[in-house]
């Protein structure tokens, strides 16, 4: 055990640092942490330099297009990409549905979905949630009923994230209504240009058009496109689940946010003091690092088990908790600094006046980005049900 | 000691209640934030020349109903149970509260014109670089024949853009941060050299940055009272917002305890849940203690100013916090549906996080009084 970097890590790690310096799509710097709302076309600017580069999916086997790094060069990736506030990755097709189709998937559908995966052709959305289940995710209503070679489908789906933007999204389904709730669900694969589909925005408190309603009515969908076996969706669903909370932590991404909060901390006067000089705020600031870094080493101990061939098991709903607490309080900070000047509503504005700037441009998206984030508490499984998973599968209660 | 309202002070909350509740239903109000202007001018109409409520903290003398701080009180609670974005705190809180403690002609001039309606007040108090401190000024007056001359820039506004009148602090003298020299002026908003640029606000009003350049006002544009009268006035904002707290969390909880026994998860309504029954117990105290701080910052005000102070700075740490509670778990027990701009929740939640800070937050108020109360 060496908690420091190998001379070969370091080495890897200025390999990273470099590319991001020569790669990273001008027109993108700033746009995160100023918290702006992102175009499709700033997702996919990224995905393609690391595609192009064969980057794109760390985590992924070699054989279907990952990189072969080790966890520690994994690592050091997230960081950097993180440190120089490179815009995340959509986890819809590379983090969740990709590695089910190359767990679960039929050789057919690996070889048509995953390289269009990795090229980001093809843009993916989740289609889970439902109006009546959320947090029980079993109890899902959505209907395929099998005609010949196609499913018709007929439901609603919620919280659907970028559907508007989406090709394809992945569709928990019921498939045999008889069955005990988990036992009679399907994973299909949808095309989401099939007739039938209809996509309503939802706005959500910050003025974000991020999620959506997906309704399907008589949605014909080939067979072929089904995942696993036909009513062992649950497995699927739980596979994703699970890695899905390992990502969720967002360590790198909330190490970046506190040191974008010290350095304006340090520049915004209270007075004649910083404002990191505030016993108060410092404090705060502090309580962050340190939690943060207790994730940080439970992230890296659920990386070396999985790498070691073990999980991720439930106990990946302690980097659940902890890193989506941690990123709200983040967020509290930023308005917190934002003194007055977190009130205005900084949209609908955009046009017009630059001579008279409302505040500090930092400062333009603290509220609705403290609004937006208490999602983090509430998705991926709300923290509610991340506690019951540990009471029951871990503490045996 | 008495805690009881009077039966006048009970009309009172039953009538705006009555009104609110038939003029503020979550389409109206969404109507109005919807519109060019941003409001309703009908209701604040109603409330003052068709209601009379206007009239109530006011003196007699002045065309009032002889109350005061607790009747302000009242008002800002129910005002809270809808979210109402009247510009009661800015007119009648602020606007009136200062002109009554400054007196003399100018009040007799403004107060009947507040109580009519036909005046309407912004406090433009706050400055770029001064977050909390409200010494911290660099808008200055300059002594000019028999007036003043306005410089400066005044940050976040609220209701600047419907205000007839803005209540501006200035520096006549003294450097930024002292307390010698800062005043209060009374400035017709449509005054030359006064510019603005509006927006709205995360939590549903308009405000805007103002700009004074070479804006002239008459000496009887000035409040006698100082850095003492704008921290009595901020003072009384504070317990206002305190009030208005109340009743926003309230509400935030009674709504969080109906969608719980309407939305089901796991075959049973989500508040039947144990861990969710407890977060709602645990809003009903900080809720509570919110309203019990808001009572006694309230009573407070008349006190002399080192007690008031610290009376006023334990409320609003106390209403901060315990806001951010209530509010933070009212979101999270509705969950999804909580973060959405389709049910009134997320805007309860919206206005109560921007009170955690108005007038200084958690930290700035437990700071102030520290100060004031234990030995250094």
């Amino acid at each position: 055990m060496d908690i420091e970097f190998s001379p070969e890590d370091l080495a890897f790690r200025e390999e990273v640092r470099t590319f991001i310096a020569e790669n990273y799509p001008a027109e993108l710097r700033g746009k995160q942490d100023e918290g702006e709302e992102l175009a499709k076309e700033d997702f996919l600017a990224w995905h393609k330099v690391l595609y192009k580069k064969g980057w794109v999916a760390p985590a992924w086997p070699v054989e279907y297009g990952g990189t072969g790094w080790s966890i520690t060069q994994r690592y050091i990736w997230s960081e950097e990409t993180a440190r120089a506030d490179c815009i995340r990755l959509l986890p819809f097709g590379l983090t969740m549905v990709g590695p089910v189709i190359y767990t679960f998937g039929t050789p057919e559908q690996k070889a048509h979905f995953l390289p269009r995966i990795l090229s980001g052709e093809d843009w993916w959305c989740q289609g889970y949630s439902e109006p009546g289940s959320g947090s029980d995710l079993a109890s899902l209503r959505t209907r395929a009923v099998r005609d010949c070679d196609h499913y018709v489908v007929n439901g609603q789906k919620t919280w659907t994230t970028l559907a508007q933007h989406a090709d394809w999204g992945f569709f928990l389904v019921r498939t045999d209504p008889d069955a005990k709730q988990q036992e009679g669900i399907s994973f299909l694969l949808i095309d989401m240009k099939s007739p039938g589909i209809t996509v309503r925005p939802i706005i959500t408190l910050g003025g974000e058009h991020e999620v959506n309603e997906v309704f399907l009515e008589d949605v014909r969908v080939p067979v072929a496109n089904r995942v696993f076996e036909e009513n062992k969706g649950w497995t699927c669903a739980k596979f994703l689940l699970a890695h899905e909370r390992v990502g969720i932590a967002g360590v790198a991404t909330s190490k970046r946010s506190i040191e974008r909060i010290k350095a304006i901390a340090q520049t915004e006067m209270e007075g004649d003091r910083a404002l990191l000089a505030n016993p108060f705020f410092k404090r705060k600031v502090a309580e962050l690092e340190v939690d943060l870094a207790a994730l940080e080493y439970t992230e890296l101990r659920t990386l070396a088990g999985m790498a070691a061939g073990k999980g991720p098991g439930p106990e990946s709903s302690v980097l659940k908790i902890k890193g989506s607490e941690i990123q709200q309080r983040l967020t509290e900070l930023v308005l917190e600094m934002a003194g007055h000047y977190g009130a205005p509503y900084f949209r609908g504005f955009g046009e017009g006046d630059n001579e008279h700037p409302i505040g500090p441009a930092w400062a333009n998206r603290a509220a609705p980005t403290y609004y937006n984030t208490r999602k983090t508490t509430i998705y991926g499984g709300s923290n509610e049900i991340q506690r019951n998973v540990i009471a029951k599968m871990v503490l045996g209660l | 000691m008495d805690l009881s309202y009077t039966e006048t002070q009970e009309m009172l909350r039953d009538t705006l209640a009555r009104f609110l509740a038939d003029t503020y239903s979550f389409e109206a109000r969404q109507k109005m934030l919807d519109s060019a202007e941003g409001r309703d001018p009908g209701i604040w109409k109603a409330l003052s020349s068709e209601l009379g409520l206007t009239c109530a903290p006011f003196a007699e003398e002045l065309g009032g109903m002889g109350g005061g701080a607790t009747e302000n009180m009242i008002m800002m609670e129910e005002l809270g149970k809808v979210i109402a974005i009247e510009p009661w705190l800015q007119t009648v809180v602020i606007g009136g509260g200062a002109l009554r403690a400054s007196g003399g002609a100018l009040a007799e001039a403004t107060i009947p014109a507040i109580i009519s309606g036909d005046a309407l007040i912004a406090f433009a108090y706050a400055e770029p670089q001064g977050r909390y401190n409200l010494a911290d000024i660099g808008t200055s007056a300059k002594k000019d024949g028999a007036g003043y001359v306005l410089n400066g820039h005044k940050a976040v506004v609220y209701a600047a853009p419907w205000a007839t009148h803005l209540l501006v602090t200035a520096r006549t003298g003294g450097g930024r941060r002292e307390r010698e020299g800062v005043e209060m002026f009374l400035v017709e908003a449509n005054s030359p050299g006064i510019s603005r640029r509006d927006y709205p606000t995360v939590d549903g009003f308009r405000a805007s940055e103002v700009y004074f350049e070479n804006v002239s006002v008459p000496a009887e544009a000035m409040l006698s009272g100082g850095i003492d009268l704008v921290e009595q006035v901020v003072d009384e904002a504070t317990m206002a917002v305190c009030a208005e707290a109340t009743g926003i969390a309230r509400t935030m909880l009674a709504q969080t305890v109906e969608y719980t026994g309407q939305r089901k998860q796991f075959g049973q309504p989500i508040g039947k849940f144990q861990s969710l029954q407890h977060r709602m117990a645990d809003m009903l105290v900080e809720a509570e203690q919110i309203a019990s701080m808001a009572l006694m910052g309230t009573l407070k005000l008349d006190a002399p100013a080192a007690e008031r102070k610290a009376a006023v700075s334990m409320c609003k740490a106390k209403v901060s916090r315990s806001l951010k509670f209530v509010g933070q778990s009212a979101i999270q027990t509705h969950g999804g549906i909580g973060i959405t701009m389709e049910l009134g929740i997320g805007h309860y939640f919206k206005r109560s996080t921007m009170i955690e800070n108005q007038f200084g937050g958690a930290d700035h108020h437990f700071e102030r009084y520290e100060a004031l109360t234990l030995p250094a």
